[in-house]
C-alpha cells in the first residue's frame, strides 16, 4: 500500500423524483501518491465535485455511492460508519470549499471556527490550536498573523478569506486536503497571493491533495497530475507537462484550444466609424443624496467612452471596480447622478423609466447570472416571445417563427421551447438569456460578465456565438469582464477600471505593453498554461502594495 | 397510487395520496354545502326529539341538540356558512393583500410606505374585538361578516406578499423586464406571481383555518350567523351544555371544524409538484 488515495471502481447513482436511478460517477479508478497534487478538471456536471466529496464518505443528498472503494491510509471510506467517517473527516481528509464566504459563520470569530477542528477532535488544548492557527496564518501569507483571527468573516477581502479556511482545512495536520474551485470566485490579482499560499502550504507538509477547477491555466500551476474527466468517467490522466503538451483526448483539445488566441477580423477603417454611444463625466453610486447633489458612495468616477457601430468595447477590472455600476448607469438602471449618455446621435434620459421604447429596445443589457435572469416560472418559449410581443406587437404563428429563428441563432435546438430555466444547462441558459436581447433587435448590448459563471469550453463557445452574430446583425457590445483573455477575444478597444475610475484605455494591439501600472499589474496576473508561470512570475511589490489589497 | 400515477404521467404532475384525502373532504364538505338543504332530513329550526342532546339513534343519526332539533340537519346546513362565508372572505382578503402587498413591493417608494404603515394600523387591531365592534355597529349579516373577516385578514396577507415579492423584486429577471419598459401590471402579474404561488396557496390556507375559526368564535360569542341557522362554531357553542354528557351535538361540530381545517392543510402541504424529470 505505497498510495494514500486508492479509489476503485467507484459508482455514484443518484436518484430523480421519479424514483428513476441514474449514475453520475461510472466506475473510476484513482490513486494519489502521499504529497501528490492531483487535478481533478471538466467541466460542470462531469462529477469532479461529487468525486471529490467521495473521498471524504460523503455525497450529496439523493446521491449514493453504489458501488466500489475509496481507501485512504487503508481505510475504505464506502463502508465506514458515519461515525468512523466523522473521526477522519478534519484530521486524516480535509475539506476547502469554493465559497468561503458561505462557509464561515458571519456571527463568529475566524480564530474560533478555524480552531474548531481541533475542539472537536480533542486534537490539542486551545492555546496551542491558536498558536498553530498563527503559525499556519503566517504560511499563508495573511497579513497581521497574530490578529487577523480576532475579526470576523466580513472584515477581511474574499482573497484573505479564502486562505483562512485553507487554514481551517490544515490545523488538523490532514494527510490530505481537497480544493473544491478555491480561485474560481476571486480575481485574478487576488487568485495569484492565495495559489502561491496554497502552493508553498502544500509543498512543506509533504501533503496531498486534491484540487478541483475548470481553469486548466490555474491547475497547470499547482497540480502534479492532471485527471480530465467527463460524463463521470476518467477521459484522461497524465502529469501535468503530459496533459498540456501532448493532450490525447478530444475533450482535452477544447479545453486547451479555449486559451489560443483566436484571429480578429478586420477592423474597419477609422474614416468609416460612427460613434453609437458616448458617455462622458458619468458619475453614479448609491446612498443618500449629499448637500453636493452627489451619491454618499461613488462607485463610478468622471467616466468616459465610445463605443463606434459594429465595434466592441471592453471593461476590465477587478471586483468592486465600478463595472457593474457602470453598466447600469449606462443602461438606466441606476440613474446617474451627472454626466451624458449620447445614444445614436441622441441625449438619452438618466433614468430608464423616461427613456422611450425604442431607445430602451435598441439598448439591451444581458447579465453575468442566467439562473437570476431568467425567470424560472416561465417557459424558453415565453421568455424569448416576450420582448417580440412588447416592442415588435407579434402574435401568434409569426411570433412563433420569429421564436424558433432566434433558437436557431443562439445554436438551441428548437425542442426546447417547452422547457423551464431549471431544465438547461448553464451555457443554455446564457444563450436564452442573450436570445431574448436579440428579441428586442438592438444595437447596442450591454454584457456584464455573462461567460463568468461558465466553464472555459462553454465560454468559449458563447464567445463565438456572440462574434458571428455581430457579424450577422452588425450590433455593438459593450464587454464587462474580470477575465482579460475573454475581453481580449472579443473587443476593439478596452478600457481598464480601478476604484471607479477609468485608468486607461487601450487597443488589443497594445495589450502587451499597458502604460497604466494597475493595467500591468492585472495583465501580468492572468495565470498562464505554462506550469512555471507561477513560480517565474516577479511582480513589482510596491505595485501589489498600492493596487493589490488583499 | 394507481390514480397519482395516472395523474402523473397524464400531466407532468404528481400528487400524493395524503393531498388527495385533503381534496376529497374538502370537496366533500364543498359538495354538502351545496346540496344540503334538499337532502336534510328535518328542517333545521324544528324541534323533533322530545328529549334534549339525544344520542345517536336511527331517526336522528347524529342525535339531537340542546332544544331536541336534528343534529345531522343542523351540521349538514352548518357547512354551508361555514364554508361559504370562510371561503368567500379568504378569497377577498388574499386577492387584496397579494395584489397591494406585490403592487407595494414593486412600486417601492411613498406608495408602499403609506400603504404598508396604513396595514399596519389596521393589523395592531385585535381581530376578535374589531370583529365585535363592526357586528355591534352594523348588525350581523351575511355580507358584513364576510367583508369583516376579509378586512381583518387583508393586512396579514398583504405583508405576507410583500416579503416574498421583495425578494423576487431583486432578481435580474425584474429589472430585465423593467428595463424593457414594462408596466406595473405585467410585473406583478406575469414575473412576480408565478414565482410566490406556493407560498400565497400555503397562506391561503393558514388563513382560511383562521378565518373558520375567528367565525367559529364570533358564532361562539352569539354574534355570527343568527338562529335559527347555525354554523358550525355556533353549533359547539349552542350545544357546549352538553359536554358533561358526552352528547354527540357538541363532538359532531367539533370534529366538522377539524376535518376541514386539517385537511384543507392537507392539501396546501400537498400540492401537486410537477415532476422535473420527464425523461423517464
Amino acid at each position: 500500500m505505497e498510495n494514500l488515495v486508492e479509489i476503485r471502481d467507484l459508482k455514484v447513482e443518484a436518484t430523480t423524483d421519479t424514483g428513476r436511478r441514474i449514475e453520475i460517477i461510472k466506475g473510476i479508478d484513482l490513486d494519489i501518491a502521499q504529497g501528490e497534487i492531483v487535478a481533478l478538471i471538466g467541466e460542470s456536471g462531469s462529477g469532479k465535485t461529487t468525486i471529490a466529496l467521495t473521498l471524504m464518505g460523503h455525497t450529496r443528498p439523493g446521491c449514493r455511492i453504489s458501488g466500489g472503494s475509496v481507501r485512504i491510509a487503508g481505510k475504505d471510506m464506502v463502508t465506514l460508519t458515519e461515525r468512523e467517517r466523522a473521526s477522519i473527516r478534519g484530521t486524516e481528509v480535509a475539506y476547502v470549499p469554493q465559497s468561503a464566504a458561505a462557509a464561515f459563520n458571519p456571527a463568529k470569530r475566524i480564530i474560533d471556527q478555524v480552531i474548531e477542528v481541533t475542539r472537536i477532535h480533542r486534537l490539542m488544548p486551545p492555546e496551542a490550536a491558536r498558536r498553530k492557527a498563527v503559525e499556519l496564518f503566517r504560511a499563508l501569507s495573511l497579513p497581521d498573523p497574530e490578529h487577523i483571527g480576532n475579526r470576523y468573516p466580513h472584515q477581511v477581502s474574499g482573497g484573505q478569506l479564502q486562505r483562512l479556511s485553507a487554514a481551517m482545512a490544515l490545523i488538523g495536520d490532514p494527510n490530505l486536503v481537497i480544493f473544491d474551485e478555491p480561485t474560481t470566485a476571486l480575481d485574478v490579482t487576488t487568485q495569484i497571493e492565495v495559489l502561491r499560499a496554497f502552493k508553498s502550504v502544500m509543498k512543506q507538509g509533504g501533503i496531498a491533495g486534491v484540487y478541483v477547477s475548470h481553469d486548466l491555466a490555474v491547475v497547470a500551476q499547482i497540480a502534479d497530475r492532471i485527471v480530465v474527466l467527463r460524463g463521470g468517467e476518467v477521459q484522461e490522466v497524465g502529469t501535468t507537462a503530459d496533459i498540456l503538451g501532448h493532450a490525447q483526448h478530444p475533450y482535452t483539445r477544447e479545453l486547451l484550444a479555449a486559451f489560443e488566441p483566436k484571429p480578429r477580423g478586420e477592423d474597419k477603417a477609422a474614416a468609416e466609424r460612427e460613434p453609437l454611444l458616448e458617455v462622458s463625466g458619468l458619475l453614479a453610486g448609491y446612498g443618500p443624496i449629499q448637500a453636493d447633489g452627489l451619491p454618499l458612495v461613488r462607485a463610478v468616477q468622471e467616466a468616459s467612452l465610445t463605443v463606434e457601430k459594429g465595434r466592441n468595447l471592453g471593461i476590465i477590472g477587478e471586483s468592486g471596480c465600478g463595472k457593474s455600476t457602470l453598466a447600469r448607469a449606462i443602461a438606466g438602471i441606476l440613474p446617474a447622478s451627472s454626466g451624458h449618455i449620447i445614444f445614436n446621435g441622441r441625449e438619452l434620459e438618466r433614468s430608464a423609466r423616461q427613456r422611450s421604447r425604442d431607445q430602451l429596445r435598441e439598448l439591451q443589457i444581458v447579465f453575468q447570472y442566467a439562473d437570476t435572469a431568467l425567470n424560472p416560472e416561465k417557459s424558453i418559449e415565453e421568455i424569448i416571445g416576450r420582448p417580440l410581443a412588447f416592442y415588435h406587437g407579434m402574435k401568434g404563428r409569426t411570433r412563433d417563427a420569429r421564436i424558433d429563428e432566434l433558437l436557431d441563432m443562439v445554436h438551441l435546438p428548437k425542442t426546447l421551447r417547452q422547457r423551464r430555466p431549471a431544465e438547461l444547462s448553464g451555457g443554455q441558459k446564457q444563450r436564452v438569456n442573450f436570445a431574448r436581447a436579440l428579441a428586442a433587435e438592438p444595437k447596442l448590448i450591454l454584457c456584464d460578465e455573462i461567460t463568468s459563471a461558465l466553464d472555459t469550453v462553454v465560454a468559449t463557445a458563447v464567445i463565438d456565438l456572440l462574434k458571428e452574430l455581430q457579424r450577422e446583425l452588425s450590433l455593438s457590445y459593450i464587454f464587462i469582464s474580470h477575465d482579460l483573455s475573454v475581453v481580449e477575444a472579443i473587443c476593439d478597444e478596452i478600457v481598464v477600471m480601478y476604484g471607479g475610475r477609468k485608468v486607461e484605455g487601450i487597443t488589443p494591439a497594445q495589450l502587451k505593453a499597458p502604460q497604466h501600472p494597475y493595467s500591468k499589474l492585472l495583465f501580468s496576473s492572468v495565470p498562464k498554461l505554462d506550469p512555471g508561470w507561477l513560480d517565474a512570475l516577479e511582480l513589482d511589490p510596491d505595485l501589489v502594495k498600492t493596487y493589490g489589497q488583499h | 397510487m394507481a390514480l397519482s400515477n395516472t395523474l402523473a404521467s397524464k400531466f407532468g404532475y404528481r400528487f400524493n395520496w395524503v393531498g388527495l384525502i385533503g381534496l376529497s373532504i374538502i370537496l366533500f364538505w364543498g359538495v354538502i354545502a351545496l346540496i344540503a338543504p334538499h337532502i336534510i332530513p328535518h328542517p333545521v329550526g324544528e324541534i323533533v326529539d322530545e328529549d334534549y342532546f339525544g344520542p345517536i339513534s336511527s331517526r336522528f343519526w347524529l342525535g339531537s341538540d340542546y332544544l331536541g332539533r336534528d343534529m345531522l340537519s343542523r351540521v349538514l346546513m352548518g357547512a354551508r356558512y361555514t364554508v361559504g362565508i370562510s371561503l368567500a372572505a379568504v378569497c377577498i382578503a388574499c386577492f387584496s393583500g397579494v395584489v397591494l402587498g406585490m403592487a407595494a413591493a414593486v412600486s417601492g417608494g411613498w406608495f408602499d410606505t403609506a400603504l404598508s404603515r396604513f396595514l399596519d394600523a389596521l393589523n395592531s387591531i385585535p381581530s376578535k374585538l374589531s370583529g365585535l365592534v363592526v357586528v355591534a355597529a352594523v348588525g350581523s349579516s351575511i355580507d358584513v361578516l364576510i367583508v369583516t373577516l376579509a378586512v381583518i385578514y387583508t393586512p396579514g396577507a398583504y405583508r405576507f406578499a410583500r416579503a416574498l415579492a421583495v425578494n423576487i423584486n431583486t432578481m435580474d429577471y425584474i429589472t430585465v423586464a423593467r428595463t424593457r419598459g414594462e408596466g406595473i401590471f405585467y410585473l406583478i402579474g406575469s414575473e412576480i406571481l408565478p414565482n410566490i404561488t406556493g407560498p400565497v396557496l400555503a397562506d391561503l390556507g393558514i388563513r382560511f383555518v383562521f378565518i373558520v375559526l375567528l367565525l367559529s368564535g364570533l358564532s361562539f360569542l352569539g354574534l355570527g350567523v343568527q338562529p335559527p341557522y347555525a354554523d358550525w362554531g355556533a353549533l359547539v357553542h349552542e350545544n357546549v351544555g352538553g359536554l358533561p354528557f358526552g352528547a354527540p351535538a357538541v363532538i359532531v361540530p367539533s370534529l366538522a371544524i377539524a376535518s376541514l381545517t386539517i385537511s384543507v392543510n392537507l392539501l396546501i402541504d400537498n400540492l401537486p409538484k410537477k415532476i422535473r424529470d420527464r425523461s423517464a
